[in-house]
């Protein structure tokens, strides 16, 4: 991975904290619990495997007015970008601003939130992270940002660090639209002040050599809301990983994603993986991930709720699906409760399936051909996933998005 | 119309034989229906017409307008004119009722080399229909069935037929479960579909349906094919003597 000289200039004594972090954690092994169904090894590598781009895809978002920060194999590109100006926003970059406001704070929620899981990868990037955006957001941002991540060099290996502050009050949706790089380390820390509201897109595109190990540390003080929707397609390893947690009263985070893999495009593996710890009152949780699956694709899911003690009236949910559209694929869920409050209502489920065969045929009777309706049917499962979209043109494009996927992905 | 002849059908898995030389001919333009016992096949029979699988056709054969069913795939048959409505319709979460039924209008009309409707023409037309059944808004931007009542349901699936103008209705049991104001709407429905160019087969138990719909030809089917056939006057008999007599003449008793 990237050499820390390299790093960018600030945080410096974070930056040594978090190497010191990795040093004591060692890089993950298949022993370690939260690994076992997921394969470090191409991740720990010193050298990425090589992967080409895929084929340029429908531009993403394109309808939509936001601001474009584009990173090519992990580096901002200026000519590409819009002028990093938005009111109600101060944009900088990690690789060439001064600390300022983030000083202190940098590595700070990486380095915190629920054990036992250790995540080195995350300490690495917050050591060794060599480009990436601080956002100050201190009013309701005046339009989206798009992080739109190019892939270009067969051998990238871009290590991103996104550290984003919401300010009382203050609002922003954030969009992250494509693969990065052949080996992509991200982390994005988001700590949200009260009443802050932060929404999360993210479309991991079909870029199918890809291997992309991500993470997510979110705060939230009181009545701070949180909501991050994914939507995967395709990509030889993708580890997602979101540590939420929940510290003032009354916040709500709700965390989401959509995974669809068809192995025979080469190999799949999908993990997701997600922590979220209730530390306040009345706090409300959701996390709802499906995933569908074939032609030999693996999805993973391993996922807490914590009820810290004293969280009560803590509402917490959580449901992890599959939908195995034939004999070779695999699901593998690992769903947790760990609860330390009395007045609480948790709840959990897992499943995994196949197409539903009475469905299918009520809808062919119709007169609907076999592969739109498996199409619709796919859409009737990921629906509880997608409603998690609140704003309605955003959710239309991963629709949309969706249904070129199927399009493409036909039996 | 429709012609059914010497049908034996088993389960694709199991040894049971569940339909056992059934004949039927339902003519352009007339409305049949079909009366039994539970479990005499006519649900098998109306799954089998449609390409349901789990079935399997060891004899006979069922023809649409002169053209062989059983050949056909679920859609084709859809394409060609036939139309179950089921008897137990099925829920879709996540599936809007419009986005269905234009998918499945659209779909038919491309099979058939018809010009797609425009979303504005399609939502005129399925305002239009369901009015008339008294679908409101919200059931046609609900999911598919999903916390429809039973009346519900059986009028959603009045309305698919209403839009999709099938040649052949097959209505499976569409009045049980439904008091007497949903039944009057769901027969008023088929009443106002009843044309000189479509058919109707009507699977019921009850003779008050048939006030409402008025048959042309009612047939008595039990143990996997039709014993008796005759005119409404058949549907008064059994709703007052029931089925005792007709199967015991066939040497059949009510077992069940
Ligand atoms: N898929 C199935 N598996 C097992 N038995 C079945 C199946 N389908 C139908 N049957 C049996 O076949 C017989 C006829 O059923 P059905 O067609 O539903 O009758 P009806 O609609 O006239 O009540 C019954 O004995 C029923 O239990
Ligand atoms: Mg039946």
């Amino acid at each position: 991975m990237a050499d820390a000289l390299t790093a960018g200039p600030g945080f410096v004594p974070e930056r040594k904290a978090a190497a010191e972090r990795l040093g004591a954690m060692g890089l993950p092994g298949r022993r370690d619990e939260y690994w076992r169904w997921t394969d470090p090894a191409t991740l720990n590598a010193p050298d990425p495997k090589p992967a080409q781009a895929g084929e340029a895809e429908a531009p993403l978002f394109d309808a939509l007015d936001r601001l474009k920060v584009v990173f090519v194999d992990g580096v901002f590109d200026a000519g590409a970008s819009d002028d990093l100006s938005l009111a109600g926003v101060e944009i900088t970059r990690l690789a060439t601003s001064a600390p300022g406001w983030a000083e202190g704070l940098y590595g700070t929620l990486e380095a915190t939130g629920q054990v036992p899981v250790k995540r080195p990868f995350a300490a690495l990037n917050t050591a060794q992270a060599t480009d990436g955006l601080l956002i100050r957001v201190t009013a309701a941002a005046a339009k989206p940002i798009n992080l739109i991540y190019v892939h270009k060099s067969e051998t990238s290996d871009p290590i991103l660090h996104h550290l984003i502050r919401l300010e009382e009050g203050a609002e922003l949706t954030l969009l992250e639209t494509g693969p990065a790089g052949a080996r992509f380390n991200k982390a994005m820390e988001v700590d949200l002040a009260k009443g802050a509201r932060f929404h999360h897109i993210r479309i991991q595109g079909p870029d199918q050599e890809r291997r992309a190990v991500t993470h997510i540390f979110a705060r939230l003080a009181d009545a701070a809301l949180f909501k991050s929707f994914t939507l995967t397609f395709n990509g030889v390893l993708t580890r997602n990983e979101a540590f939420v947690e929940m510290l003032g009263d009354d916040a709500m985070a709700h965390v989401a994603g959509a995974a669809l893999g068809d192995g025979r495009d080469g190999a799949f593996h999908h993990d997701d993986t997600v922590f979220v710890t209730h530390d306040g009152l009345r706090g409300e949780s959701r996390q709802v991930f499906k995933k569908v699956l074939k032609g030999g694709a693996i999805g993973t899911f391993q996922g807490k709720i914590l009820v810290k003690p004293g969280a009560q009236k803590t509402d917490g949910y959580q449901i992890s699906q599959s939908l195995l559209l034939d004999d070779d694929s695999q699901f593998l869920a690992k769903p947790e409760l760990e609860i330390y409050a009395d007045d609480v209502k948790c709840s959990h489920g897992s499943t995994t399936g196949a197409i539903d065969e009475t469905a299918l045929f009520y809808l062919r009777s119709r007169g609907v051909p076999e592969e739109d309706a498996k199409g619709l049917l796919v859409l009737s499962f990921l629906a509880d996933a997608i409603d998690e979209i609140e704003d309605a043109a955003l959710k239309e494009e991963i629709v949309a998005r969706l249904e070129d996927w199927l399009a493409r992905h036909r039996s | 119309m429709l012609e059914i002849k010497n049908l034996h059908v088993k389960l694709q898995d199991e040894d049971k034989v569940i339909l056992k030389g059934m004949n039927l001919t339902v003519e352009t333009g007339k409305v049949h229906a079909i009366m039994g016992p539970n479990g005499s096949g006519k649900s098998t029979m109306s799954y089998v017409l449609s390409g349901r699988d789990g079935y399997e056709v060891t004899e006979g054969s069922a023809t649409l307008g002169g053209k062989e069913l059983l050949d056909m795939e679920p859609e084709e048959r859809a394409a060609a004119g036939l139309f179950l409505a089921f008897q137990y319709p099925v829920e879709i979460p996540g599936v809007g009722n419009m986005t269905f039924l234009r998918t499945a209008l659209n779909a038919q009309r491309k099979a058939r080399g018809e010009e797609e409707l425009s979303a504005g023409e399609f939502l005129k037309l399925v305002r239009e229909k369901a009015k008339t059944l008294k679908i409101d808004a919200d059931m046609l931007k609900r999911p598919v069935n999903v916390g429809f009542s039973g009346g519900e349901k059986k009028r959603n699936e009045i309305l698919q037929m209403a839009m999709l103008e099938p040649k052949m209705c097959i209505l499976d049991e569409t009045d049980s479960g439904l008091d007497v104001d949903a039944m009057r709407l769901v027969a008023d429905g088929v009443n106002a579909l009843r044309a000189p160019d479509r058919s109707f087969l009507v699977i019921t138990h009850y003779q008050r349906l048939l006030d409402h719909i008025k048959p042309d030809v009612v047939h008595i089917m039990a143990d996997g094919r039709i014993l008796q056939t005759g005119g409404p006057e058949l549907a008064l008999e059994v709703e007052n003597n029931g089925y005792a007599e007709i199967l015991a003449a066939h040497g059949l008793t009510e077992a069940k």
